[in-house]
């Protein structure tokens, strides 16, 4: 397991988009530096051999019948929307 | 029958027991609630929301259905409560955030159209930390809220508000949701009965998804019979859900008279360790000899892995699914969006930052962390390899074993505020629950005492994947023996 000292704040932040103050940034850092090092006792285990679990059910590959049938209405769909006209959602023009 | 009490503190199978033999109407049930939530909730804080004239309207059909003669469910005419996280078309799902402060849903969950099906009025919204991401409520972006045993202390969380309002007299029952205890946990700090079912075993359409391996619906009631009741309505198989199984619904209440044991229990050692607060211990110990009186075989067992690394395991396996899930709060097609904002990237990242709350903040920056490029195999795959070694450490204890035997937390209530500053501290809660929903488990907390101070205490009993009929029966048997879950709080 990598150094929790290798944990870099700015470049995990843009990943997530998400736009942190400095203060959060700093409170986060030493935060999760605790977390991490806390995992870190995972190395503790042997997992040669052992295959991961991504979930605990009993369902795979789960198939349906390709049908259509009624969906959310135009309206409904768009109730939440921070903008919309048209049916369509308004954003800022985002292509020159 | 005559009502021993007002009926805010009667079970659901009371209750409707008096509604079928007509001694109130479901409008004048509904009504002595929404008095109580009046009365009370200032001090409780449990609800984010309500909708009394819907409910009204539901409760006056119910009236109607049984003034026509028909025969009725037993959840017909009931108010439920649900945590603001599960969808009902045309009320409001927060998930006690600023980011959806403002949402209303534009359809039914699964688990709440099986609930209008049975004629139960949904109702009322209630707290929680934000996106269920909290053992206490204080993460809630409105306000926290209080245990009703002692308004100092948390009730718990994620579904606080869910544990509280039933303690409060203020709902029959509530639906919460369960990641890592978020169902167990404030039950047993609020005196109530906590039901997390077996992965699959109940629909998660229409659940806003925080840790998608690990999330499911479940129910708080006073009693487990009201549990089982709850469960039944909303368990079986929907195709809207892949990971829902196509598993056999029993009736669970039927299936309590019939089922008593002698059960072979187990205990895992490890859960009774540094830590433990004795009062707690030595409830826990008496529940395990009632059970030896009453003829089951108590066995120690071991779960050395899943005492030591199922914290770890989940708040790498939590906070990475979580950070993926929470990709969607984008602010550009529900939610909050940043004013101003000047292009795409702009938007996203000034909508989270003003949408999300510290603990979300900080979950979602471990999770992606955790996956991005070369960490994932270090953190992310080697959680979900320990994880597969704790699901199979609880299954070969269950070769011999028909339920295990446990306190559901450490310690009682604490204090609103001890544990805010220190996330590591308040993720150490959770140490007896979180490896039930890594391995995929049902478990119940039941109330087994009071501490010094007059906290509740809770019994947590971990079952068989899709043996709830098993898990409530031993639990239940308990309950009858016991009259702590009569006991309610004296709000001031």
């Amino acid at each position: 397991m990598n150094q929790t000292s290798d944990f870099d704040i700015d470049y995990v932040a843009n990943l997530a988009r998400l736009a942190l103050t400095q203060a959060e940034k700093e409170r986060f850092a030493r935060q999760l530096g605790e977390i991490l090092h806390y995992v870190e006792k995972l190395r503790q285990v042997d997992v040669a051999g052992v295959e991961p679990t991504a979930h605990a059910s009993p369902v795979f590959n789960v198939w349906q019948a390709d049908e259509p049938r009624p969906g959310l209405a135009v309206d409904a769909a768009l109730r939440n929307a921070p903008a919309a006209r048209d049916h369509q959602i308004v954003v800022p023009r985002v292509v020159e | 029958m005559t009502m021993a009490g007002p009926a805010i503190f009667e079970s659901a199978a009371t209750l409707s027991t008096l509604l079928a033999t007509r001694k109130i109407s479901a409008v004048e049930l509904l009504r002595e609630f929404t008095a109580r939530v009046d009365a009370v909730d200032g001090r409780v804080r449990a609800f984010n929301s309500r909708d009394d004239a819907g409910a009204l309207r539901l409760a006056a059909e119910s009236d109607a259905r049984r003034a026509a003669g028909r025969e009725l469910g037993p959840l017909d005419g009931l108010p439920v409560a649900f945590k603001d996280v599960i969808a009902v078309d045309g009320q409001p799902l927060t998930c006690s955030s600023r980011m959806l402060a403002n949402f209303v849903s534009p359809y039914d969950a699964t688990v709440t159209t099986k609930l209008r099906a049975a004629g139960a009025i949904p109702w009322g919204r209630l707290n929680l930390d934000e996106f269920a991401m909290g053992s206490s409520t204080e993460n809630s972006a409105f306000a926290p809220t209080a245990n009703p045993w002692d308004l100092r202390c948390v009730p718990g969380g994620s579904s606080g508000g869910s544990a509280a309002a039933v303690a409060a007299g203020e709902t029959p029952w509530a639906l919460g949701s369960d990641t890592g205890g978020s169902i167990r946990q404030p039950a047993a700090f609020c005196g109530i009965v906590g039901l997390k079912p077996t992965y699959g075993l109940v629909s998660r359409y229409g659940l806003a998804a925080f840790a998608s391996s690990l999330d499911q619906i479940g129910s708080l009631a006073r009693t487990v019979e009201d549990a089982a009741v709850l469960l039944g309505a909303i368990a079986g198989h929907d195709e809207r859900d892949s990971t829902s199984v196509r598993a056999e619904v029993p009736d669970y209440r039927a299936e309590l008279g019939r089922r008593k044991g002698p059960w072979r229990l187990g205990v895992p050692k490890e859960f009774f360790g540094a830590g433990l607060d004795p009062e707690i211990e030595a409830a826990v110990r008496a529940a395990m000899e009632f059970y030896r009186r009453a003829g089951c075989e108590i066995r120690e067992v071991a779960l050395p892995l899943a005492s030591e690394y199922a914290i770890a395991v989940y708040y790498l396996i939590a906070t990475a699914e979580a950070s993926s899930n929470l990709a969607r709060y984008d602010g550009i097609r529900y939610g909050h969006r940043a004013a101003g904002a000047t292009d795409a990237i702009d938007i996203y990242a000034r909508s989270r930052a003003e949408g999300f709350g510290e603990e979300v903040k900080r979950r979602i920056i471990l999770g992606t962390h955790v996956l991005s490029s070369g960490y994932y195999d270090a953190y992310y795959l080697r959680a979900q390899k320990v994880r597969t070694l704790i699901r199979a450490e609880f299954q070969n204890v269950f070769a011999a074993c028909d339920a295990l035997l446990s306190p559901t937390t450490p310690t009682p209530a604490f204090p609103l505020g001890a544990k805010v500053a220190d996330p590591l501290a308040m993720y150490l809660n959770d140490i007896y629950t979180i490896g039930v929903n890594l391995a995929g488990l049902p478990a119940i907390s039941v109330p087994c005492g009071f501490t010094s101070a007059g906290l509740p205490i809770g019994l947590q009993i971990i079952g068989r994947p899709f043996a709830e009929a098993d898990l409530l029966a031993v639990a239940s048997a308990y309950e009858q023996a016991h009259d702590w879950h009569r006991r309610h709080p004296q709000l001031p």
